[in-house]
């Protein structure tokens, strides 16, 4: 609304001088296009303080550096992890997945000099579904899984978003994996064979030691047993008056429902 | 014939740099880059938009009148592209040497509707048929005191050959035949006795050889903007309402073609401009005493020099206009339907009416 109603010369005077006030700005950006400021953080005080030149930032040639403490890409140092599973265990989203082999003997130090023990056969972060909350992180007791700075890292293929940090090819993994099991065989075999140099040591001292020796061996076998005889309980539950020639008859029946109404009759018979 | 290849080289290459000039000034006013991806500094985008577009299947819409589709950009670059044949491009390279020059361009720029009316009932959808009927309006209108603000040049001129208003205008004025008693007075007023015709430069600019013309030059400027279509006029083209306006429905070479004849048009008024208001093919150096700068940046006509500086020179002008022509694109906003023709019927006809009038009178008394 016009506060004052203006006459024909007035509102060609006020449109013109309006024009070049209009046209003297835009040459004012113009003439500032020449200048342009290198990106900063947003932690630099003078990030929202650009009042001239261009403002874009042409990206993949310059970008805004990222603060120090940004969660982007995980990066795992595949030399200093011993392979704690812990990353694995917190992760909310389970984008980490690891696959370990235990070593029969120290395979080396972290350069923070915690032992390693521990193969990754597998040490894959899914970054597709990473939630970049950085809890891996911080449960690191090696600070080998840390929050790199890069940030594009996007794939054609989502597939190719799995990143795999194990240094173990898949046949030195079944490699390693063959050794520990040897290994582990020789382990259970020394133990056996400590076990029963007791047991013969015992033998000698004691005779009541050797009879819970021989007791221990089947007792995986009454696992076994129990499930028929809880068929025979439930049997039994059905026809509680049932005598025990009924019974060699029954096994026959139980899988339906009919034979059980019949033997009825019989048993009315024998009442 | 010259003039024909000289002009349809320079009309493309001008298209393809103007579209990335366009495009970087938009960008520069408004604090951005423009493109940078495509050669140096971004140089090479228009051959890409180029080439894409000669890539595109070239599409007539089902509901389209086939003929009139496929006819309109060619007619409406040829009318354009005839406007070009009388228009001197330096001292004595001329299409043709009409003595009605003015009045060959006016009229055969008019035909330029025709496509435009051609395209937008042609395309037989809703956007085209509306720009077109605002370009239509639009030009019709604007057309009054465009023609109005050249009556005055013509008038002050006493001619209508190109060549001739732009021979007036500067040094060269007595080089012609028949023009050996003409003078050039400062501000064109006799009675201050300040012969400026051997001095040249822009003193003797039609602009300032009689400041009347002045104002014809900002009427004349504004009606081509809407000559033109181009912003804060182009309501038939408007991207953000009509979706480009009359060439909505073409694609491909078509759209190409469109694309070409507008910015030809662009180049054609800003010429025009230049020739009638700004000195054609003369330099804006004045001679000073002893430093003849008007006698060093220019050639007599029929000289190769004189030709090469007077192209140098009007091509200059020409550019210096469109470049005006851009920044105001990406100054002002779009005007509302009533406010072009209140611009045109209240404000422009009226003063271009009262300038015919006081160039008769400066005519008469003055010069």
């Amino acid at each position: 609304m016009r506060e004052k109603e203006q006459t024909y010369f007035q509102i060609i005077f006020t449109g013109f001088s309006s024009l070049f006030e209009g046209l003297g700005l835009t040459f004012k950006h113009l003439r500032q296009a020449t200048q342009k400021r290198s990106p900063i953080g947003v932690e630099n005080k003078e990030y929202f303080q650009q009042d001239t030149g261009i403002v874009t930032t042409e990206y993949p040639y310059e970008a805004i550096p990222v603060p120090d403490n940004g969660r982007y890409r995980l990066n795992n140092e595949i030399d200093d992890c011993i392979v704690c599973d812990l990353c694995a265990k917190i992760c909310p989203v389970n984008c980490i997945d690891i696959v370990p082999i235990k070593s029969p003997e120290e395979i080396g130090k972290t350069s923070d000099g915690t032992t390693k023990r521990i193969y990754a056969a597998t040490f894959d972060i899914d970054m597709a579904k990473c939630c970049y909350c950085g809890l891996c992180t911080t449960v690191c007791p090696t600070e080998c899984l840390t929050m790199t700075k890069t940030f594009d890292f996007s794939e054609y293929d989502v597939r190719n978003m799995n990143y795999h940090f194990t240094d173990l090819n898949p046949e030195q993994a079944q490699e390693r994996k063959l050794i520990y099991e040897e290994f582990d065989k020789e382990k259970q075999r020394l133990k056996t064979e400590a076990a029963n140099k007791k047991v013969e040591e015992n033998k000698i001292s004691d005779s009541s030691l050797v009879e819970n020796v021989v007791v221990k061996k089947p007792a995986f076998k009454p696992v076994m047993k129990t499930p028929p005889k809880t068929e025979e309980k439930k049997e039994e539950l059905n026809n509680p008056s049932e005598s025990t020639e009924d019974k060699k008859e029954l096994p026959k029946a139980k899988p339906v429902f009919k034979p059980i109404i019949k033997p009825t009759p019989k048993k009315d018979d024998q009442d | 014939m010259l003039a024909f290849l000289i002009i349809l080289p320079l009309i493309l290459t001008y298209a393809v740099f103007i579209l990335w000039a366009e495009r970087k000034v938009a960008a520069f006013v408004q604090d951005r880059m423009g493109p940078m991806e495509v050669g140096y500094y971004g140089l090479g985008q228009s051959f890409a938009d180029l080439f894409k577009l000669l890539q595109k299947e070239d599409i007539v819409p089902i509901n389209a009148d086939r003929k009139l589709f496929k006819m309109a950009p060619i007619v409406i670059f040829t009318a354009i592209f005839a406007g070009f044949a009388t228009l001197p491009i330096s001292t004595d390279i001329i299409g043709s040497k009409l003595n009605i020059g003015v009045f060959y361009i006016l009229t055969i720029i008019s035909l330029d509707v025709v496509g435009l009316i051609m395209a937008g009932w042609g395309s037989g959808s809703k956007y085209p048929l509306f720009g077109a009927l605002r370009a239509v309006a639009q030009i019709v209108s604007y057309e009054i005191p465009l023609t109005m603000s050249v009556l005055c040049v013509v008038m002050i001129c006493q001619s209508m050959d190109l060549q001739q208003i732009g021979l007036q205008q500067g040094i060269w004025i007595n080089d012609q035949v028949g023009f050996f008693t003409e003078k050039n007075y400062l501000f064109g007023i006799k009675s201050l006795g300040i012969d400026v015709t051997e001095v040249g430069g822009f003193l003797t600019w039609n602009v300032f050889r009689s400041p009347v013309l002045f104002f014809a030059f900002v009427i004349f400027f504004i009606s081509s903007l809407a000559e033109a279509n181009r912003a804060p006029f182009d309501i038939p083209e408007a991207e953000s309402e009509l979706v480009s306006g009359f060439h909505t429905e073409y694609s491909g070479f078509r759209f190409a073609i469109l694309f070409l004849g507008e910015y030809a048009m662009m180049l054609l008024l800003c010429f025009l401009a230049s020739i009638l208001f700004l000195g054609s093919w003369n330099t804006p150096f004045p001679n000073m005493g002893i430093i003849k700068l008007s006698d060093w940046t220019s050639g007599a006509p029929g000289t190769i020099l004189g030709n090469v500086w007077g192209f140098f020179w009007l091509f200059l002008k020409a550019l210096v206009l469109i470049f005006l022509q851009i920044l105001a694109r990406w100054t002002y906003p779009r005007l509302r339907v009533d406010q072009l023709m209140y611009l045109c019927w209240k404000v422009l006809i009226p003063i271009s009416i009262v300038l015919i009038f006081a160039c008769a009178v400066w005519r008469l008394w003055m010069i």
